[in-house]
C-alpha cells in the first residue's frame, strides 16, 4: 500500500519487539534496512526474517562515540540514508523518592540524547537530497505521564518536543519529522507484567486489549511514505483509546 | 574576479536562485539575497565541499556576506 522502494531506512532497538516488526514493515514495504540494536544475534534473527541483506550496525546507544558512528555508517553501508526511526529505548522504574541519578540518567541518555545525536547526524544527507523521514518512537506515558517512570515519561515527552522543534527546522527541506506514541503493546516489556497488572492496564484501554508491535509497524510505514509527506510535528496516538488526545 | 570568488558565486547562485548580479562583495546572504538561517547553514556546507575545508561554527557565524565568504575562502585554500 505504501512504497518504499529505493529508500534507505535505519532503525534503532531493532533486535526488541518494535523494533523487529517496524524493520520488517520497512523492508517489506521496500524499503532497505540497516538494523541496529545491542544483541547481535537478534539482530541477525530480524535480517534472516527479512530475508533480504540487511546492514547489521550494532551500537550501544548510551555510548555517545558508538551513536556517533551509526549515521555514517549506515550511510556508507547503503549509499545514503532516508529513514530515521528512533526505537530504541529503555525503562529504569522507580519512584521519584527513591530514584537515582544513575536512573535518570541512563533512561535519558539513551532514550531522548542519543536520538539527538541521530537526528543530527542525518541532517546533512537529508537536507542535500531534500527529502528524509525521522520518526521517533514516543510512548503514551510521554503525553500523560506514569507513577514510577518519571524519567521514561521525560524521555519520550522530550522527544516529541525535541521532534516538533526540528519539524520546524527542517520542513522546507522536505524532511518530516514525526513522533508515534505506543500505549500498551505486547512486548518483553509488558510479559512482565503480572495478571492484576495486566487486568488493570486493560481496565484503562477502552479496546480491552494491549496492541500489537505490527500496529506500531504499519504507522511508521505510513509516516515513511510519500503518502504522509504533508504530516510534520505530528504525533500519533496508537493507545487503543487509551488516551483521546 | 578570483577563482574563489566565481566558485563562491556559482555556489550562492544554485542556491539562493537569485542572479548573479546580486551577488556583490557586500550582498548579505539572509538581507539582501533572501536566504534563510537553514539557507546560511547549507551554504557553509556547500563551500565546504567545493573547497574541501572544514569551517568552525564561529567562522560560519561571521561568513554574513558573499565578500565574506570569499575572502575566508580564500584565506583558507591558500
Amino acid at each position: 500500500m505504501f512504497d518504499l522502494t529505493g529508500k534507505r531506512a535505519l532503525v534503532t532497538g531493532a533486535s526488541g519487539g518494535i523494533g523487529r516488526e517496524i524493520a520488517k514493515a520497512l523492508a517489506s514495504a521496500g524499503a532497505t534496512v540497516a538494523l541496529s540494536g545491542t544483541r547481535v544475534g537478534a539482530l541477525e534473527d530480524t535480517a534472516k526474517e527479512i530475508g533480504v541483506d540487511c546492514p547489521i550496525l550494532p551500537a550501544n546507544l548510551s555510548k555517545l562515540d558508538e551513536v556517533d558512528k551509526l549515521v555514517p555508517a549506515a550511510e556508507q553501508a547503503m549509499g545514503g540514508l532516508d529513514i530515521l526511526v528512533n526505537n530504541a529505548g529503555m525503562t529504569r522504574d522507580n519512584l521519584f523518592m527513591r530514584m537515582k541519578d544513575e536512573e535518570w540518567d541512563d533512561v535519558i541518555a539513551v532514550n531522548l540524547t542519543a536520538a539527538f545525536h541521530l537526528n543530527r547526524a542525518c541532517l546533512r544527507g537529508m537536507m542535500k537530497q531534500r527529502w528524509g523521514r525521522i520518526i521517533g518512537i514516543s510512548s503514551v506515558v510521554g503525553v500523560t505521564g506514569n507513577p514510577g517512570q518519571g524519567n521514561y515519561a521525560a524521555s519520550k515527552a522530550g522527544l516529541i518536543g525535541m521532534n516538533k522543534a526540528l519539524a520546524h527546522e527542517v520542513a522546507s527541506r522536505n524532511i518530516t519529522v514525526n513522533s508515534i506514541a505506543p500505549g500498551f503493546i505486547a512486548s518483553a516489556m509488558t510479559d512482565e507484567l503480572n495478571d492484576k497488572q495486566r487486568e488493570a492496564i486493560l481496565g484503562t484501554v477502552p479496546m480491552n486489549r494491549l496492541g500489537t508491535a505490527q500496529e506500531i509497524a504499519a504507522c511508521t510505514v505510513f509516516l515513511a511514505s510519500d503518502a504522509a509527506a504533508y504530516i510534520t510535528g505530528h504525533t500519533l496516538n496508537v493507545n487503543g483509546g487509551m488516551a483521546m488526545i | 574576479m578570483s577563482d574563489v570568488a566565481d566558485r563562491v558565486r556559482k555556489i550562492v547562485v544554485e542556491h539562493l536562485n537569485v542572479d548573479a548580479e546580486k551577488v556583490t562583495e557586500k550582498a548579505s546572504f539572509i538581507d539582501d539575497l533572501g536566504a534563510d538561517s537553514l539557507d546560511q547553514v547549507e551554504l557553509v556546507m556547500a563551500f565546504e565541499e567545493e573547497f574541501s575545508v572544514e569551517i568552525p561554527d564561529d567562522a560560519a557565524e561571521s561568513i554574513q556576506t558573499f565578500g565574506d565568504a570569499v575572502s575566508f575562502l580564500t584565506k583558507a585554500t591558500s
